[in-house]
């Protein structure tokens, strides 16, 4: 570490600073450090001097290529492309010389507290982007504006007479300097007292045009190293099964003819600890095997002897949830929670020319990862070091502190890129599996769940059933709605206050509150000890599936086309207040709406053979439409046409946000077309993908046609966004398409029972 | 895990080139480079690769292969790594994905095209797709929707229509062009 001056950070936030070093090799490093608002910053002689423990996010080195950190876990969002283009792109760096390293967890001891170097890390929540474009803009501004300093000083030019380009200062006489070349120098100049400017968005270079993923060659190639593909020395193969009831116990357990296969080395049992919420311990008791590969463990799994009995949970079936729900909006109980009451609901329906209602019922669904869950740890006296799959590495952090009892910087977390989240792995209990055993063990551990436990043992997004009332009054509006929803909310057992348990299940601001005068939006909660967590895209995936699905209802009713139904609800552009200072642009979602009838030719609507069907949604300043063109042959469904239009403001990689839209809509059709979790006797009745099929490439559209607004405002996330309106625009082109109103998911097996 | 370096280097270029099951153990035919298995027999080909010769490319899918993600070539043919046993592979030549780009690093069309089409989602399962789309390129160079619709893949991230365009970009020879 060189000599630095001491005024070498920059204030970003009343606890992040711009933070400048340099290494050993002469390199630039510009990186955020987090501070107590009364410290002063970290002198930079107490900072380690590598690239992990600097909080660093970029360095120059002196050949110049350049190194940029990727803060968020990628799980297929393509958030370890896009987030270090936002930083080279204000930086002015060559892409072609960038490579992006996983950051990892950051964290350093406050006084026995974590302090964490990078701010929140999360990935797949649709939050990495928004994030960084408040902050990680300023790390490629700082490291530029450095870099100028260093050549004006070496070319006698002053600063604000050069320019940057792909690598290069250049003078106005046309003489050019590489970073590389100015990048000792760079790490030996004192920062400015405030932030340099950002670039003018006229000079982006990098942000709005299409980039590959940055892993696409070592991902084509088979050299992509995801947690399971790691390997650690002697680290023992763990392998488990789980007891079918998550309240259920041990009762037998013979172990011989496991412990004699070659290379089993040992059984441990585990169990979850009381009182711990969902996501941090072990889910459901259980016996592992740990042996020296897979295989070993593999078929020492296969010869345990074990018995279980069921807890309390045993008796309760998925069936029973779902009469239940349904007996409750039967009666006139009052709701657990009255979300939102606009106007006079009861009022409004004494003056209703007309009146429908409709009842939606969707079923329980897992996560059904790629890459399962699995657990690399090393566990050493005053070390742990793991590499974990996660979404969210601080809270893997929080599991593995409980457990070891380690001081916060002893716990190095790594999270190589991940194969899939969709919300499973924002819960750590394979993280609290793989810590136990290894402490059982006194060995490294590598944990790995077998296909069917990711079925059978999961954090399930709970069914729901929706009861929509709507009222109709004689000029023809929309004058009432009442939305009542039952489900078992996937925030319970999770230290969560019970007034805040319904906001997994609803928005009190989701369409179309506001827009009519008198709304209101109950819910009511169901106990059940199936465990339930985040899932993708929730709560908007099943509330916009029955809103949706009901506009349309509403407008067949009256005999009108759902667009403009649609269009007559929305109202005229303008900037409807959502609460805490968001608003709601009906310009925007209009948009949006027309954007994909005008694609599908929607004014072909009542004449085309084939079904045509139109949903919109909003979600985090986002908007999305779908419209779908589908057709029946027979008992099969042709979805025909696919078009997606999203306004996300500004739009950082357009070929990362059609991925994900075009992504995201197969996984709401695939979703929506066939898999549900069902149990009876308190045991999930699903174990393969035979049991829960995902949509082949036949049942899918060939293409998804996806239009992006062209906008400028501050970036929104997009990793779901294209979720919720797929399945209801779907559902409503087959109406079309077949006459038949599909009120109950999965979507297949309700068209087969009813044509 | 000792024994994994102590096999490898004593194992590769079995000796007499002679493929099939010597004294010693099984010779197998792995991208090109022989191997002898000494262990498990029935040791799947999948947690061979994964565990011994830590070519993790092919991916762990499932108890039978079911999402694609393990999809291997044997003799050519897309086969799930985890229904062979190792015994059963004695003599026949089988490529993973780590086998699919030349010795000089040249990529196979289809992976040049699933980079051009950024036909990746978390890219987890992509092997699998590539394995699937060499092996049906094989069988049939220019397939046609159908053709591709018969692909036994699963992917929860939403990558089959990217995947769709790479085979066809791939089939046409515009793999690698603009």
């Amino acid at each position: 570490m060189s000599g630095r001056q001491p005024n070498d950070s920059i204030r970003l936030s009343r606890r992040r600073f711009l933070q400048v070093l340099a290494t050993t090799g002469g390199a630039l490093m510009v990186g955020i450090r987090m501070a107590e608002a009364t410290d002063a910053p970290l002198p930079p002689a107490l900072l380690g001097d590598t690239f992990y423990d600097l909080g660093a996010y970029v360095r120059i080195d002196v050949d110049g290529n350049v190194l940029i950190g990727a803060r968020d876990p990628d799980t297929g969002t393509g958030v370890a492309t896009a987030l270090p283009r936002i930083i080279a792109d204000e930086l002015d760096a060559d892409w072609n010389r960038v490579s992006v390293l996983p950051l990892g967890l950051g964290v350093s001891d406050n006084n026995g507290q974590p302090q964490w170097t990078y701010g929140h890390q999360v990935g797949g929540t649709g939050s990495s982007i928004p994030a960084a474009w408040r902050d990680l803009r300023q790390v490629g501004a700082v490291a530029r504006w450095l870099l100028l300093q260093a050549a004006a000083r070496r070319l006698g030019v002053p600063a604000n007479r050069l320019r940057c380009e792909s690598g290069t200062v250049i003078t106005p006489d046309g003489r050019r300097v590489t970073y590389g070349s100015l990048a000792t120098d760079a790490s030996q100049i004192a920062l400015p007292g405030s932030l340099p400017a950002l670039k003018n968005p006229a000079s982006y270079q990098l942000i709005g045009q299409p980039c590959g993923d940055v892993d696409a060659h070592d991902i084509v190639t088979g050299l992509a190293r995801y947690a399971i593909d790691q390997h650690d020395g002697d680290a023992l193969v763990a392998v488990l099964v789980h007891c079918p009831w998550p309240d259920g116990n041990l009762v037998r357990v013979d172990t011989t003819d496991a412990l004699a296969i070659k290379g089993v080395i040992k059984v441990v049992q585990l169990k979850p600890e009381p009182g711990q919420p969902w996501g941090s311990t072990v889910i459901a008791p259980a016996v592992a095997v740990l042996a020296e590969n897979t295989w070993a463990a593999l078929r020492g799994r296969a010869a345990l002897k074990l018995e279980w009995k069921p807890g309390a949970s045993g008796n309760q079936s998925s069936n029973e949830l779902e009469q239940q729900a349904l007996a409750v909006l039967g009666g006139q109980a009052e709701p657990t929670r009255r979300v939102r009451d606009d106007g006079n609901f009861d009022a409004a329906g004494k003056k209703a020319a007309r009146r429908l209602g409709a009842t939606y019922i969707q079923p329980w669904q897992a996560h059904v990862t790629a890459e399962p869950m699995n657990c690399l740890v090393r566990l050493d006296k005053d070390r742990a070091s793991l590499v974990v799959p996660t979404q969210a590495p601080q809270k893997a952090w929080a599991v593995v502190q409980r457990l070891t009892g380690l001081a916060p910087a002893q716990i190095d977390i790594r999270v190589p890129r991940v194969g899939g989240g969709y919300g499973r792995r924002l819960d750590h209990d394979f993280v609290a599996e793989a810590v136990m055993l290894s402490m059982a063990v006194n060995k490294p551990v590598q944990l790995l769940w077998t296909r069917e436990q990711e079925f059978t043992h999961d954090y399930y997004r709970p069914g729901c059933v929706h009861q929509l009332t709507a009222i109709i009054d004689r000029k023809r509006q929309l004058t009432g709605w009442n939305q009542r929803m039952v489900s078992a909310s996937a925030l319970a057992m999770r230290g969560v206050a019970d007034d805040r348990l319904w906001t997994s299940e609803l928005q009190a601001e989701q369409l179309p509150a506001g827009l009519i005068p008198n709304y209101r939006s109950d819910w009511y909660a169901q106990a059940t000890a199936m465990p339930r967590g985040p899932h993708r895209g929730m709560p908007h995936v099943t509330n916009a599936f029955a809103v949706e699905s009901f506009i349309d209802e509403v407008a067949h009713l009256m005999r009108e086309d759902p667009l403009k139904t649609r269009l007559r609800v929305l109202g005229k552009p303008r900037q409807l207040p959502l609460g805490d200072h968001r608003m709601l642009d009906i310009g925007r979602l209009r948009n949006v709406l027309q954007l994909v009838a005008d694609r599908i030719e929607w004014k072909n609507w009542l004449r085309t053979v084939n079904g045509l069907g139109i949903a919109c949604w909003h979600v985090d300043g986002a908007y999305v439409a779908h419209a779908i063109e589908a057709a029946m042959q027979g008992e099969k469904l042709i979805i025909q046409r696919v078009v997606c239009a999203v306004d996300v403001g500004r739009v950082i990689n357009p070929l990362g946000l059609e991925g994900q839209v075009a992504g995201a809509t197969l996984d709401a059709l695939s979703t929506a077309l066939n898999p549900a979790i069902t149990f009876r006797n308190g045991q999930v009745q699903q174990h393969s993908y035979k049991d829960y099929p995902l949509a082949s490439m036949a049942q899918l559209p060939n293409d998804v046609e996806v239009i992006t607004v062209p906008g400028e405002r501050t970036p929104s996330g997009a990793s779901f966004l294209a979720m919720p309106t797929a399945a209801p625009a779907l559902a409503n082109a087959v109406f079309r398409a077949s006459a038949v109103r599909v009120r109950r998911l999965p979507l297949m097996k309700e068209l087969l029972r009813l044509l | 895990m000792a024994y994994v370096q102590a096999q490898i280097p004593s194992s590769k270029h079995a000796g007499n080139g002679v493929p099939g099951k010597t004294a010693d153990g099984i010779d197998l035919l792995i991208n090109g480079e022989h191997y002898l298995h000494t262990g498990d027999p029935q040791m799947p080909l999948l947690w061979y690769l994964r565990d011994i010769l830590r070519l993790t490319g092919t991916k762990y899918g499932g108890e039978h292969g079911e999402n694609g993600a393990d999809l291997v070539l044997i003799d050519g043919k897309a086969a799930s790594a985890i229904n062979q046993a190792v015994s059963a592979l004695a003599g026949k030549p089988v490529i993973t994905v780590e086998g699919l780009a030349a010795n000089d690093g040249t990529l196979h069309p289809l992976q040049q095209a699933f980079i051009d089409e950024d036909a990746i989602g978390c890219g987890y399962c992509t092997p699998g797709w590539l394995i699937a789309g060499v092996d049906l390129l094989r069988r049939k160079p220019r397939p046609d929707d159908d053709d591709i619709d018969q692909l036994p893949n699963l992917c929860r991230c939403g990558c089959q229509t990217r995947v769709r365009r790479a085979i066809k970009r791939a089939a046409a020879g515009k793999a690698g062009q603009p």
